[in-house]
């Protein structure tokens, strides 16, 4: 089933700051809520396993990310697919883009996923609301990343 | 009629164990050395298995196999059978497309098991199935049915070009051409027929067990039909000869039809016991059951009936898609042909009638029989389209129906079936009194009052039941007799235990077929006990489906009876040294006619094994018969229901206010099982029209998985229903049954679409009819009125 969010968060950084961090493996591996790997395998891939709970579904993930379309410090694709044994699939990509606001950077996201397994038959009235929360704990997570010193 | 023989109603007899925790069901079942089956499945519709890495999940504690496809391949495991072919108008077989227990080289959807995990614990199997890993290919997936004929859909098996299994048709397409061509009125319709998951309370279970000393299977198995089970699993997948398959169906909490199929997981069982040498056990969870449980109707239809000046139905015209999953289940073949298009004819003298069946592969649970098969579908498109022409023409609809009813019997419909015996306005005239038509003007201004839409709406529905002669059936593509065998064991005390090759899961038939037998021998209810659902007791049969058991399995005990009593009579003559011909038999006793000289049943029992009256060379000793009945035609069970809502405008919701019921079941053993019958039809008719719908999304993820978000009829859905009974036995059997297990189911849905309808003034309006649904179809007539 598939399944779309979108959203703006004003960060205190500059663009280049902001862009920096986005392309950080170890910030988005930290800011990623049960992120327990986020590993660079070749050029923009990572090899990531994070543990997410859905409702009554919960699952370790693994899975492949990739960043392309790559224009810096403005906007990039973040995309990727995994697996979750049992629990299911997932797969989708998010258009991340940057401008300058009131001193600081607006990141925009908008996200097309689409999930299936147990996790569409049991978890999918949940889904929405358990995407937004965890886009919320990693924005949370990234405005204090990005203002810590380089 | 004895306190306990036919028309008294018993209380049931099973249901003291089932209320106090008794019964004994297929997971109460441990066996020493048991260990459990998990299935790793599918979690897409459609993808190619291009490796499956088992290593890590074989090296887990308490594993002792991971099994996949290419294992069953290997070991020569057949593939699983649909068992009614259907021929093609162009002469051509049904495209049955192989379907192995564990998928193999492509899953085809979400559930199809890709491999089995058997340890130790079910905890050990599960974790051991998180170290399994898939390598998926994905493929486009097909989850609508309308959609998977056409060019560019995907291509699901191979074996079936455009996802087409059969193109089935039915009746004379000229002549209803002909017809339609000098019709007055045509009333045109086009309906989907929602696709329903049965949840049955206990879910599918099964234990397989390997004995290396007799080289010998047992299965323990939620199942309807042990033998057909039993045949399937050593002709076709060839798990071990029959005589080395014992298939034992003990307790079975509901089924529907969603277990007279031969699944994947019980085969897996059978082959996996072998493998380790050890009993191996699986029970279904919930989840599992919605995405594994053969699913019902999801039929796409347009349809058409002509009328003339005087509003008879001079033809019927439908087209139906039929979907039945990604792998063709054990009779889904047979559900949308000949349990559908033979039923076309309803209650009503239709001339001509023309019916094209298309059945189509999709990436979706397969689909097969559920409490109805066929006949609900038939029914919908016949009532709806009587009843909107009757609105369309200003006729009302009980006239219209009148005018159109079939009054002569036996009758034989322009699609094969030959109604033996009826009285279609017997019921109507009954049910428009229960239900007072008169008065309901009166009662929709009432509703309006209080601001809500009242509606009435009608179902004279027929259906066939008992499906047979088996003659018949071979003919028009049956693989299976559809008779019914009994055996009935008198015991020296004069206590009788009946054998039926039916199969109760629910029913109540250790009651109704005792009452039979009660009724014959003049013995105590609690003297007579049935039993079945194990092959080694039971020789053959066919078990429970299709309103049978009454009409086929209780005529075989019948016939067993007739030759227990003519036996009887023979050692009563003996003992009371009369002529066999001046034995009377009645009220429990034997009686030299004309004479008090008599010996009552306890005595000749006992008498005919101590044998002590007779010689060997002129009577064999003992008191056992078995028979095997093979009916003469199918039963034509009718009747009409009407159904009565109360609409709220403000927020769409359905109300059901009014239930008649008034069924034509022939003879009735037991009038309080067969009430209970009813109800439980209704409701699950109910359900269908106003509350279930199986949704896949267009990836075929099924998004209405738990009960969560497939919603189940409650008691609060349902008014109290007022269920009656007319009786015109079938001539067909003897003692007339008709059988009444899925009436409700076939004639609720129609009727609680006519009643919406009636009170919203809109045709338009699809099951489930949610409060979302009527609402939307309330605003869609409220703008068609402002454009108009």
């Amino acid at each position: 089933m598939a399944m779309t969010m979108n959203g703006q968060v004003q960060l205190s950084a500059s663009r280049e700051v902001v862009w920096a961090k986005l392309n950080d493996p170890e910030v988005l591996k930290s800011c990623i809520p049960g992120s327990e790997q986020f590993d660079r395998i070749a050029g923009n891939e990572f090899q990531a396993v994070a543990t997410v709970k859905v409702g009554p579904v919960k699952a370790r993930w693994k899975g492949k990310v990739r960043l392309s379309d790559l224009d810096p410090p403005n906007s990039y694709r973040i995309s990727g697919e995994g697996e979750g044994g049992v629990a299911g699939f997932a797969k989708g990509g998010a258009k991340v883009s940057l401008s300058d606001k009131d001193g600081g950077t607006l990141l925009t996201y908008d996200v097309e996923a689409q999930i299936g397994g147990k996790l569409a038959q049991l978890g999918q009235r949940l889904i929405n609301s358990a995407a937004k929360k965890t886009a919320d704990d990693f924005f949370i997570k990234f405005a204090a990343a990005v203002t810590q010193p380089q | 009629m004895n306190a306990t023989g036919i028309g008294a109603a018993v209380r049931r007899k099973e249901d003291q164990r089932f209320v106090t925790g008794k019964g004994h069901y297929t997971d109460d079942v441990n066996r020493p050395g048991q260990c459990h089956a998990y299935f790793l499945r599918s979690p897409h519709a459609h993808a190619r298995i291009k490796r499956i890495e088992t290593k890590a999940a074989a090296a887990m504690p308490g594993v002792l196999a991971v099994l996949t496809g290419v294992e069953l391949a290997a070991d020569k495991i057949g593939n699983l059978i649909c068992g009614w072919m259907i021929t093609s108008k162009d002469g051509s077989q049904m495209k049955m497309a192989a379907h192995p227990a564990i998928a193999h080289g492509k899953a085809n959807y979400v559930g199809d098991p890709v491999a089995v995990v058997v340890a130790e614990t079910l905890a050990q199997a599960k974790d051991a199935a998180e170290k399994v890993n898939v390598d998926y290919e994905l493929l486009p997936a097909l989850a609508d049915p309308a959609k998977a004929q056409s060019e560019g859909a995907p291509q699901i098996h191979e074996i079936a070009a455009r996802n087409t299994i059969y193109q089935w048709h039915l009746g004379e397409a000229k002549a209803v051409e002909v017809a339609f061509n000098s019709a007055k009125h045509v009333t045109k319709l086009d309906f989907i027929n929602n696709r329903l998951v049965p949840n049955a309370i206990e879910p599918r279970a099964a234990i397989g067990e390997y004995d290396s000393g007799s080289e010998s299977l047992t299965l323990w198995n939620t199942t309807q039909n042990p033998h057909v089970a039993r045949l399937v699993m050593s002709a076709f997948v060839g798990l071990a000869p029959e005589h080395k398959l014992r298939v034992i169906a003990p307790d079975v909490g509901g089924g529907f039809g969603s277990k007279i199929f031969i699944y994947p997981e019980e085969v897996v069982c059978l082959w996996a016991a072998r493998k380790v040498g050890r009993p191996v056990k699986w029970v279904a969870e919930r989840s599992e059951a919605f995405l594994t449980d053969a699913h019902g109707r999801d039929h796409v239809t347009h349809a058409e009936m002509a009328f003339d000046a005087e509003g008879k139905a001079t033809a019927l015209r439908v087209k139906t898609i039929a979907n039945l999953g990604a792998y063709m289940s054990t009779f889904s073949s047979s559900v949308p042909t000949y349990l559908y298009g033979t039923l076309l004819s309803g209650q009503y003298e239709i001339p001509a009638i023309y019916c094209e069946v298309d059945a189509v592969y999709t990436n979706t649970v397969p689909v097969d029989a559920y409490r109805g098969a066929g006949r609900p579908e038939a029914t919908f498109v016949v009532e709806r389209l009587i009843e909107v022409g009757a609105r369309e023409m200003g006729i009302d609809p009980a006239d219209l129906r009148k005018k159109n009813f079939i009054k002569n019997f036996p009758h034989q419909t322009p699609v094969i079936m030959t109604y033996d015996a009826g009285d279609y306005h017997a019921s109507l005239k009954k049910a428009l009194e229960v239900a007072d038509y008169g008065g309901f003007g009166k009662r929709k201004r009432e509703s309006a009052r209080h601001d809500k839409l009242r509606g009435i709406g009608f179902s004279t529905y027929i259906e066939a039941c008992g499906i047979a002669p088996s003659q018949a059936v071979g003919s028009l593509g049956c693989g299976v007799g559809l008779w019914e065998s009994a055996e009935v064991r008198v015991n020296p005390t004069g206590t009788v235990e009946v054998l039926t090759g039916c199969h109760q899961h629910g029913q109540g038939h250790e009651t109704t077929f005792a009452q039979v037998v009660s009724e014959r021998l003049g013995i105590p209810l609690e003297n007579v006990s049935v039993l079945h659902g194990d092959t080694d007791k039971v020789q053959f049969g066919m078990g429970t489906y299709g309103s049978r058991s009454g009409a086929v399995g209780i005529s075989a005990i019948v016939k067993a009876l007739d030759k227990i009593e003519a036996k009887a009579k023979k050692v009563a003559a003996h003992m009371l040294e009369a002529a066999e011909g001046d034995i009377v038999f009645a009220d429990g006793k034997f009686t030299v006619a004309g004479t008090d000289k008599s010996s009552a049943w306890g005595e000749v029992a006992l008498n005919a094994y101590t044998a002590h009256k007779f010689a060997g060379q002129e009577l064999e000793p003992g008191l056992k018969e078995g028979a095997f009945y093979d009916p003469t035609n199918f039963t034509f069970p009718a009747g009409c229901h009407i159904c009565e809502v109360e609409v709220d405008p403000q927020t769409g919701e359905s109300e059901i206010v009014a239930w008649t019921a008034v069924d034509d079941f022939g003879t009735v053993i037991n009038p309080m099982i067969v009430e209970g019958q009813v109800h439980g039809g209704i409701a699950q008719g109910v359900g269908q029209a106003l509350l279930e719908g199986a949704v896949y999304d267009k990836d075929g993820q099924l998004v209405t998985g738990s009960l969560m978000d497939y919603c189940m009829p409650r008691a609060h859905d349902l008014p109290a229903l007022k269920v009656e009974m007319t009786r015109t036995p079938s001539p067909s059997n003897p003692l007339g049954i008709k059988g009444c297990g899925e009436a409700g189911a076939i004639a609720a849905p129609v009727a609680v679409i006519n009643a919406i309808t009636d009170a919203i003034g809109s045709e338009d309006l699809a099951m489930p009819a949610t409060a979302q649904a009527v609402w939307q179809a309330l605003q869609k007539a409220q703008d068609r009125r402002k454009a108009a």
